[in-house]
This record gives structure tokens, C-alpha cells and sequence, in this order.
């Protein structure tokens, strides 16, 4: 019997693709908040972004039906969005360039990144010339530093980080010549694997190393320039290594947009940027 | 019974069966569905990184910088795909061998009380999450390592681990391919005055053949896709290893590390990957197809 197959068979892909459908059915709030317009739209930087979505999150349960989206594409990206239009807000994780004074900017933390090692290495301090001696690879054994007679294993970064991108802006490294041994992603890894190797070097964000040291972790943070790496030293702007995170727009904000700043640079929002190994703003 | 009365249960009986034919067709598309989708959309990100960088390039290009854009940046796959095939092979040769005689051990040659904790023991370790093997992996194994021939995170600690984490998976299928092997060709090995050690290893292992094949198969396929254990312990280093103390980079620790931070091509080379690794799997699944159909289950 032919049709009663067929008609199953109708019946079954019909079916499938119902529940297929539901899965991707949209969520009718978000439509709902564009619809009102309050939806705020934050674009740039992938360092700022997680720290912006969590306060997002937390300024959306304060203001029932608006809706904080953040999304990435690179503090470029945030200057071009914000200058078209396409963003209220842009999230920069550098200070602004002399071309773009046009925009109204807001610093909402810092960001410091320091150079750790194992705490039963006896080398106390690194020029410059040496960190870079070491990534590069022309320097490849603790003894030419005046450490012990061992082979240093490197620690970096993976692509993309933007801790990365600050270590060898700072000590002006291509990344393409970084030698490294071990390649960490995010920076409690990095500080498990310094900490399980005597004779790796690595760098990772101030605020990790400086709560990994005080909980234990074997671990020493080198000063930077003679400047001691720590938090403090990063919110008063003294530690060389250090950028800070701004939001900006292109007119003075106004009404919502100008709340959720304020909430950024808050004090209610500091364990968040602390969560997040940032340095909150004084 | 309540549903008994239920309308759906006075229907003619042949009724009822095309119901339960349409149903199960259903849902048996919305699964096939689901893999067809998945395909689609790693085809569809990759798009760009494919369009613009060329299929070619990620073959031929030496090393992986893919954060500049697409005429700038390198996107060699090659150093990722052969870490992610050296720690799989690595880790299949250990756990395959190991599982398979823990198998034969608990059926054949274990007390049946130790059997019984044996078996539970394994299947503890399979319940075992991927991130605390890889948490052990970080601070036990691959200091250990460290102290023989650092860097200590290396291709080796990366197979010890996977291995560990695949062992259940080919100990458990391996001991239900034992078990499906008539029960009669071990007595009548026995009678023929077969030591123990010659009826497992001449008799039931050769008729168990194709099940202890699946089991490796379904452990490879685990193996190349793991992620977390392996991110930690192996180094990521992208080169091609020299030995088994270099450090390797796989095609999942890629994603992982670089996802949260890539965007334009990047993003896009990183689905590439995704593609790559579907593939690499594909292709262990269709070869495990074709070698099972050569050999039916019980034959030699």
C-alpha cells in the first residue's frame, strides 16, 4: 500500500523539521527589547568583552527589558562602530590614538601582565634584553641570567591572547620568533605549569600571579624596570607593563548608556573586574 | 491499565504500527538531521578562511600565525593534524593492548569477586572527567616527566593521558565482545584439552575479532576529539615533535585556546580545523566500516 507509506514518510519529515524549527526559534524578549529600544550594543576589544558582559548581565537584571550585547571584532572595530553608528558603546583596550580625540572615552580598568617564575629559582631580577633574550630563544640556558645550570623552558601564550599582544608590544617581539616550550591559554594554566616546573619562565595577568602567590602557589613575580609587579603598582600607574580598558562614544552619552558606564566605573562592579584578574580603576 | 483506554490504544493494531513506523522515522531524521546541520555550519564558518587563505594553503604553509589577516598570516595545519594523529596512534597502541587483556583478564582468568570489583573499578574510571586527568596529568605526570627531560610537557604525557581516559572505553566493549562469543567454543576448546591461555588467546580472541575492533575504533574516534586533558599536558608548542619528549599541538587544543580570542580569519581558520578533524574521523569510521563488513562478526 502505497499512500499510507508515503503519507508516513510525509508525516515523519514534517515532524522532524517541527522540532528541528523549535530549536532554533528565537527568544521573543529580544525581539521584544529591540522592538522598545533598549537594547544597548557594545562592539570591540576581546579583552574588555567578558568583562563587559558580565556587567552587562548584572546591569540587565537591574533594568528589567534592556538588553546589554556585547560583541567582539578588536578596539578598531569599536572605534569604526561607534564613529557609524552601528554601537553606542566601544570597548579599547589601549589609550586613544591622537586621531580619534573626537571620542568621548572612559576608563573602566587596567590591565598589567608580569613576568612569573618558579619560587625556588633563585634569579631575582631580568633586564629587558634578557626577557627577550629568553623568548627568542638566543638565550636558552638559567646560567647565562646567573641562575642555575638548566635549560629554561618558555612559556607563551596562545595566538590571539591579549596578554600576548601586551608582553611583546612592551618587550618588542615578533611574535613569529617566540620560541617557545609550552603554550598555556588561559592564565591559571599558565601559573599551574610555572609552578610544576623549576626552570620555566611565563607571564600572565598581575592580578592572577598576585592571588596564586598569596594562596600558596610556588610562584615569584619579577619586577619590571626596577618597578615591583603587583596590583597596586598597576592601579597607580606605575608598573611599565600595564594598558588600560576604556569604553567610548561618539557623543556625550546620555540616558541609559550613560547609566551603564557609570555602573562600569562603579565600585559595585569591582569583584567582577577583579574576577577577571583585571586591576579596578581608583 | 489506565492507558489502556486511552484512544491511541484502541486503534487497529496496523494503525498503531504506522504511528510508531512515522515516530520513529521522525525522530531517527531528526538525528541524521542534527549531523547534516553540524556539516553544514562548519562548512559554512570555514567559508571565508576558505575562500580567502584556499584550501591549499593550509597544507603547504609552514607555520601557524593566523591572527594577522589572510595574505598575512600562516595557516599550516599540518604540525596540528600530525600531533593530534601521534598522540591518538600513541594512546590506542597503549590503552588497546592494555584494555583488551584487562578484558580477557576479568572474563577468563580473575576470581569472579575481584572480577566484580575489577569491573567496577573500570567503569569508575570511565565516569572519571576529562579535566581531572588532565589536572592530574599537569601536576603529577608531566613534572615527573620534567625531571627526566624537560620541558615535562610533551607528546609523551599527552598519550599517557589519553590513554588512561580510552582505557575504559576499550576495556568495557572489549569484555562485551567476549562475552557475545558463544559460550560453546570455549568448552569445547576445554575439551580438546586447550590450556586456558591457548583457548583465549587462539580461540576466543580470533572469534571476538570484530567487536574488540570496534572497541579500538570507538576509542580512536574518543581520542581525536578529546580536548581539555590533552590542552593541559601537552605542551602546544605547533611544531612536528622529534621525539616523544617535544611538545605537540592537536587540532582541539586549537580551537579551545584560540576561540574565545579569534575573530575575521582567524575564527574562520579555526572552524577549518573543526572540518579537518570531522574529516579524520569520517575517514576512521568509513575504514572501520569496510573492515567490518570484510570480516563478519564470528568468522576468521
Amino acid at each position: 500500500m502505497p499512500f499510507p507509506r508515503l503519507a508516513s514518510i510525509v508525516l515523519s519529515i514534517a515532524l522532524a523539521s517541527l522540532i528541528a524549527a523549535a530549536g532554533c526559534a528565537p527568544g521573543g524578549s529580544a525581539g521584544e527589547a529591540l522592538r522598545r529600544g533598549t537594547r544597548i550594543t557594545l562592539t570591540g576589544s576581546s579583552t574588555v568583552a567578558p568583562l563587559m558582559s558580565e556587567i552587562g548581565k548584572r546591569f540587565e537584571r537591574r533594568h528589567p527589558g534592556v538588553r546589554v550585547d556585547v560583541q567582539t571584532g578588536g578596539s578598531s572595530r569599536g572605534v569604526a562602530d561607534v564613529r557609524d553608528g552601528l554601537a553606542e558603546i566601544g570597548m579599547i583596550s589601549r589609550d586613544l590614538a591622537a586621531d580619534e580625540a573626537d571620542l568621548h572615552a572612559f576608563v573602566i580598568a587596567r590591565d598589567g601582565v608580569c613576568v612569573i617564575l618558579h619560587a625556588e629559582n633563585p634569579v631575582a631580577s631580568l633586564t629587558n634584553e634578557q626577557v627577550a633574550g629568553i623568548y627568542t630563544g638566543r638565550i636558552d640556558d638559567w646560567s647565562d641570567v646567573g641562575g642555575p645550570d638548566a635549560p629554561v623552558t618558555v612559556v607563551n601564550k596562545a595566538e590571539g591572547r591579549s596578554t600576548l599582544e601586551v608582553f611583546t608590544a612592551y618587550f618588542a617581539i615578533d611574535p613569529r620568533e617566540i620560541r617557545a616550550d609550552i603554550v598555556i591559554g588561559d592564565n591559571e594554566q599558565g601559573i599551574k605549569t610555572i609552578a610544576g616546573n623549576r626552570h620555566a619562565i611565563g607571564y600572565v595577568s598581575i592580578g592572577a600571579a598576585e592571588y596564586g602567590r598569596e594562596h600558596g602557589v610556588p610562584i615569584k613575580l619579577l619586577p619590571i624596570d626596577g618597578v615591583e609587579a603587583s596590583v597596586r603598582r598597576v592601579a597607580d600607574g606605575t608598573f611599565p607593563l600595564s594598558r588600560r580598558l576604556h569604553l567610548v562614544t561618539a557623543s556625550p552619552p546620555r540616558g541609559l548608556v550613560q547609566e551603564l558606564i557609570d555602573f562600569a566605573q562603579s565600585l559595585e562592579v569591582h569583584d567582577v573586574v577583579e574576577e577577571l584578574s583585571f586591576v579596578p580603576t581608583p | 491499565m489506565w492507558w489502556r483506554n486511552c484512544r491511541l490504544f484502541r486503534l487497529r493494531s496496523a494503525t498503531r504500527d504506522r504511528m510508531l513506523i512515522g515516530t520513529s522515522r521522525a525522530l531517527a531524521c531528526v538525528s541524521a538531521l542534527v549531523v547534516v546541520l553540524i556539516v553544514a555550519f562548519l562548512i559554512g564558518e570555514s567559508a571565508p578562511a576558505l575562500a580567502r587563505v584556499g584550501p591549499v594553503r593550509f597544507f603547504t604553509d609552514e607555520s601557524w600565525h593566523p591572527t594577522a589577516d589572510a595574505s598575512a598570516g600562516s595557516f599550516g595545519l599540518v604540525p596540528t593534524l600530525v600531533g593530534t594523529l601521534l598522540t591518538s596512534a600513541g594512546a590506542i597502541a597503549l590503552a588497546g593492548g592494555l584494555g583488551i587483556l584487562s578484558a580477557a583478564f576479568t572474563r577468563f582468568y580473575a576470581p569472579r569477586r575481584l572480577a566484580g570489583w575489577y569491573a567496577l573499578m573500570v567503569e569508575l574510571m570511565a565516569g572519571v572527567p576529562s579535566v581531572v586527568y588532565g589536572l592530574w596529568g599537569l601536576m603529577v605526570l608531566v613534572p615527573l616527566i620534567a625531571a627526566v627531560r624537560p620541558p615535562g610537557a610533551s607528546l609523551l604525557a599527552g598519550i599517557v593521558v589519553l590513554a588512561l581516559m580510552i582505557l575504559p572505553t576499550v576495556a568495557l566493549l572489549a569484555d562485551a565482545a567476549f562475552a557475545a562469543v558463544p559460550r560453546d567454543c570455549v568448552t569445547a576448546a576445554a575439551a580438546l584439552g586447550l590450556t586456558r591461555g591457548a583457548s583465549v588467546f587462539r580461540v576466543v580472541v580470533p572469534a571476538a575479532r570484530s567487536g574488540l575492533f570496534t572497541a579500538v575504533v570507538l576509542a580512536s574516534a574518543r581520542a581525536l576529539g578529546e580536548t581539555m586533558a590533552v590542552l593541559m599536558v601537552c605542551g602546544n608548542v605547533v611544531r612536528i615533535p622529534r621525539g616523544v619528549f617535544d611538545p605537540v599541538r592537536t587540532l582541539t587544543a586549537t580551537i579551545a585556546l584560540e576561540m574565545g580570542y579569534a575573530r575575521g580569519d582567524h575564527r574562520a581558520a579555526l572552524f577549518v580545523c573543526g572540518l579537518v578533524l570531522l574529516a579524520a574521523v569520517t575517514i576512521l569510521v568509513a575504514t572501520a566500516h569496510a573492515a567490518g563488513r570484510g570480516r563478519p562478526h564470528g568468522t576468521t
